[in-house]
């Protein structure tokens, strides 16, 4: 068992029953130990699946895979397929010039499927900007995402509708808005003892947890015992600059000096952190306050469209991760246990190919955006400034519409 | 009517806030047992519990951006910073994600969060303690910034800000603070985002805000004794601004003195001027003048009088604009 693993269940067996107090106390001797190298090693993650596709047995959070039948493991090969098909779609597009930037998520669809797929409905996830794998399983539309990236809107959904928040481009900025969501669930609790428990999952990158803002949040939710998830992504990158450049330990041990369980998990096996993010979730929405999970993953692609990773990294360590690949390996298990045949597989890519053309479709039918709605959404309250400069644009623009009638009635005379 | 400093004003609003909507509730930095630096929220905690008055840890990011996110699930909060040179931890949550997110989400959501600041000089403290940074805010759209400058307004507009649907910056001027006057619990001022006249005068106006509103009364008591009628105006709203009815006085009076303690050089003075002038040109007598702080970081407390605009300062500029 590795040491990240004896953080969860030590706080499990000691925590659980209890509402806040003891579950929050840092517990020195099973918190995970300070590791003295960042190497992508795997013997201190949580792992059900390793590359080759063979099941590991783990008596903590085997069980939570072995609740699954045979079409949600299924169903977790579909997830990571469509999205990365959708990925190839979006990244085609801005390279047509539809999208003025996008953001790739190649390697990183388990992390994003099984974390999101571990969320009930009532949970609220505060993605970063690269969440496309959670937001498929929120079930948003994923043409929806792609508002932001061609220019029409800063948002492009309703957060509430699948308690999915927007992209926050301002790292780590969101980690906050997640805790103090998570104090309201509380606070609702308090209130009214009917409100259906809830979680919250704030997503962050290994970039981001060098942000202030992640630290103050973690303050807060160890201070307020807050249901929160923190599922940081841990993709090796920052754009250019590597991991060992914004901390010397793994991230999952930092859990430990705010008071609350870090646990490190294998972030391209999707079991694994489908069965690790609702043992947090379940402990979160228990009265137990905040984890921490750090899952180890790799972009295997840019950063973003703009960004060239052959000037800052080896070729061999892309490869290496691709060895790693979260959807040969799932592949590689379902077609061994006899869950998937070709015909399941093809049916995925058919389907991929759908959603890629309803996304292109949708995505072209955009069409423009309308400054007039932006003067309308600056404040949610009338406004006299917002009333007298529109008042303005209104006139001004009319004042070409007259110059144009005027030339063509020229013309016709 | 009732006789009570600012202070206390702010207070007894805050007190009928919580009593009024269970949503509510204040957070920040000593403002529970302690009652704040400036015994702004004595007593609540005792009346209302840890709950609904809240101390945090020592963190503003943290204050400003969890508030958004307890917004965000419908609560309704009121942070308190405890001193305006210690809003800037927080500034990047104010102004990148609460004055932005109902825009963001194409008007689906809002953070109706109240950010309590006192702010300003005049009270001899060390640096952080005596700034005025309502122009970095008011900058930025999406957030609204009021400053009651009378104990009247001031248990009325921190009520109407916590009712607004916006997030609203709420600076207090906290050499005000022990500042008495009457409060009407009864019938509330009217809209807070409306400047108020309150000096009716023929030949100059002052507009001021917060702290600097007694220092423009008695200036322009001063310059009665010189046979100069001066109106002053409350601007009460630095964002939104009334514009109308700073706009009717200088149509009025021909002449125009916009003063604030904050820096004159980018300052809320010079909108107030460049906008009175485009809509005044033909009325005026004057050029707009301003009458604000100096182009330096708030100065140690020994050198503050200098700083800071008071009556001479005003009346200079008077002199000035009818010179002209």
């Amino acid at each position: 068992m590795g040491a990240a693993q004896q953080s969860a269940t030590g706080t499990e067996t000691s925590g659980h029953g209890t509402n806040g107090g003891d579950a929050l106390r840092p517990n020195p001797g099973t918190s995970a130990g300070v590791l003295n190298t960042n190497a992508v090693g795997e013997a201190d993650m949580v792992q059900l699946l390793d590359a080759d596709g063979n099941r590991h047995a783990d008596a903590t959070f085997g069980p939570y895979v072995d609740a699954l039948d045979s079409e949600a493991l299924r169903g977790f090969y579909r997830d990571m397929a469509t999205v990365r098909r959708f990925d190839t779609e979006a990244t085609a597009l801005q390279r047509q010039g539809e999208l003025a930037l996008w953001v790739p998520v190649v390697g990183q669809e388990a992390a994003q499927i099984g974390s999101g797929r571990a969320m009930r409905p009532a949970d609220y996830a505060f993605p970063t900007y690269r969440e496309h794998g959670v937001a498929l399983t929120r079930g948003l539309d994923l043409a929806d995402l792609l508002k932001l990236f061609r220019g029409v809107s800063n948002g492009g959904w309703d957060p509430r509708e699948k308690n999915f928040h927007l992209y926050t481009l301002v790292l780590a900025a969101q980690t906050l808005h997640a805790v103090g969501y998570a104090m309201g669930i509380s606070r609702d609790l308090a209130a009214d003892p009917t409100t259906e428990p809830a979680a919250v999952v704030a997503y962050f990158g290994d970039g981001s947890s060098s942000e202030g803002d992640v630290h103050e949040s973690m303050v807060f939710a160890a201070s307020y015992n807050a249901p929160v998830v923190f599922f940081c992504q841990n993709n090796y990158w920052a754009i250019s600059v590597p991991f060992e450049v914004q901390s010397r330990v793994p991230l999952a041990n930092r859990a430990g000096g705010y008071g609350f369980p870090g646990i490190r998990v294998d972030g391209n096996d999707v079991l694994a952190v489908y069965a690790v993010t609702q043992w947090a979730l379940d402990h979160a929405r228990d009265g137990h306050g905040p984890v921490l999970i750090e899952a180890s993953t790799y972009r295997v692609g840019a950063h973003t469209t703009a960004d060239d990773p052959t000037k800052y990294r080896m070729n061999a360590e892309e490869e290496a991760w691709k060895a790693k690949d979260p959807l040969t390996r799932l592949e590689a298990y379902l077609r061994a246990e006899g869950l998937a045949d070709d015909a399941f597989f093809e049916q995925v890519r058919n389907d991929g190919d759908e959603l890629a053309a309803h996304v292109r479709r949708a995505t072209l039918a955009l069409g423009g955006a309308d400054i007039r709605q932006k003067f309308a959404t600056v404040y949610a309250e009338a406004h006299p400034l917002v009333a007298e400069e529109l008042a303005w644009f209104e006139k001004y623009e009319a004042s070409f519409a007259d110059a144009d009638s005027q030339t063509s009635q020229g013309g016709a005379a | 009517m009732k006789t009570m400093t600012i202070a206390k004003a702010i207070n007894e609003g805050l007190r009928a806030t919580l009593a009024n909507d269970p949503k509510s509730f204040i957070m920040g930095e000593d403002i529970g047992s302690l009652g704040g630096v400036y015994r702004v929220t004595e007593g609540l905690k005792a009346e209302f519990g840890a709950h609904r008055v809240m101390d945090t840890p020592l963190a503003e990011s943290g204050i400003i951006g969890t508030a958004i996110g307890m917004a965000l699930r419908g609560h309704r909060p009121i942070c308190e910073i405890q001193f305006d040179g210690f809003v800037f931890p927080g500034f990047n949550q104010i102004t990148t994600q609460m004055a932005k997110i109902h825009t963001r989400s194409d008007g689906q959501l809002s953070a109706p969060v109240v950010v309590r600041i006192p702010y300003g000089g005049g009270i001899g403290s060390i640096e952080h303690h005596s700034e005025s940074p309502e122009a970095l805010f008011a900058h930025t759209a999406g957030l609204r910034i009021i400053t009651p400058s009378n104990a009247n307004d001031a248990y009325w507009m921190i009520q109407q800000a916590v009712e607004c649907k916006d997030p609203v910056i709420f600076f207090e001027p906290k050499r005000r603070y022990w500042l008495k006057g009457e409060v009407d619990t009864e019938n509330s001022p009217g809209d807070p985002f409306k400047a108020h006249v309150v000096r009716e005068g023929t030949d100059a106006t002052i507009v001021a805000y917060g702290p600097l509103v007694p220092v423009a009364l008695a200036a322009a008591n001063a310059a009665a004794e010189d046979g100069r009628s001066v109106e002053v105006i409350d601007l009460r709203s630095i964002s939104p601004i009334d514009f109308d009815t700073v706009e009717a006085s200088v149509k009025k009076t021909g002449r125009l003195i916009v003063s604030h303690e904050a820096p004159t050089f980018g300052g809320i003075g010079g909108e107030i001027s460049a906008r009175i002038s485009e809509r005044c040109f033909y009325s005026m007598e004057a050029p707009a003048i301003r009458v604000g702080g100096f182009h330096m970081p708030y100065p140690v407390a020994r050198v503050e009088e200098h700083y800071l605009p008071d009556i001479d300062r005003m009346l200079e500029a008077l002199d000035r604009a009818f010179a002209y």
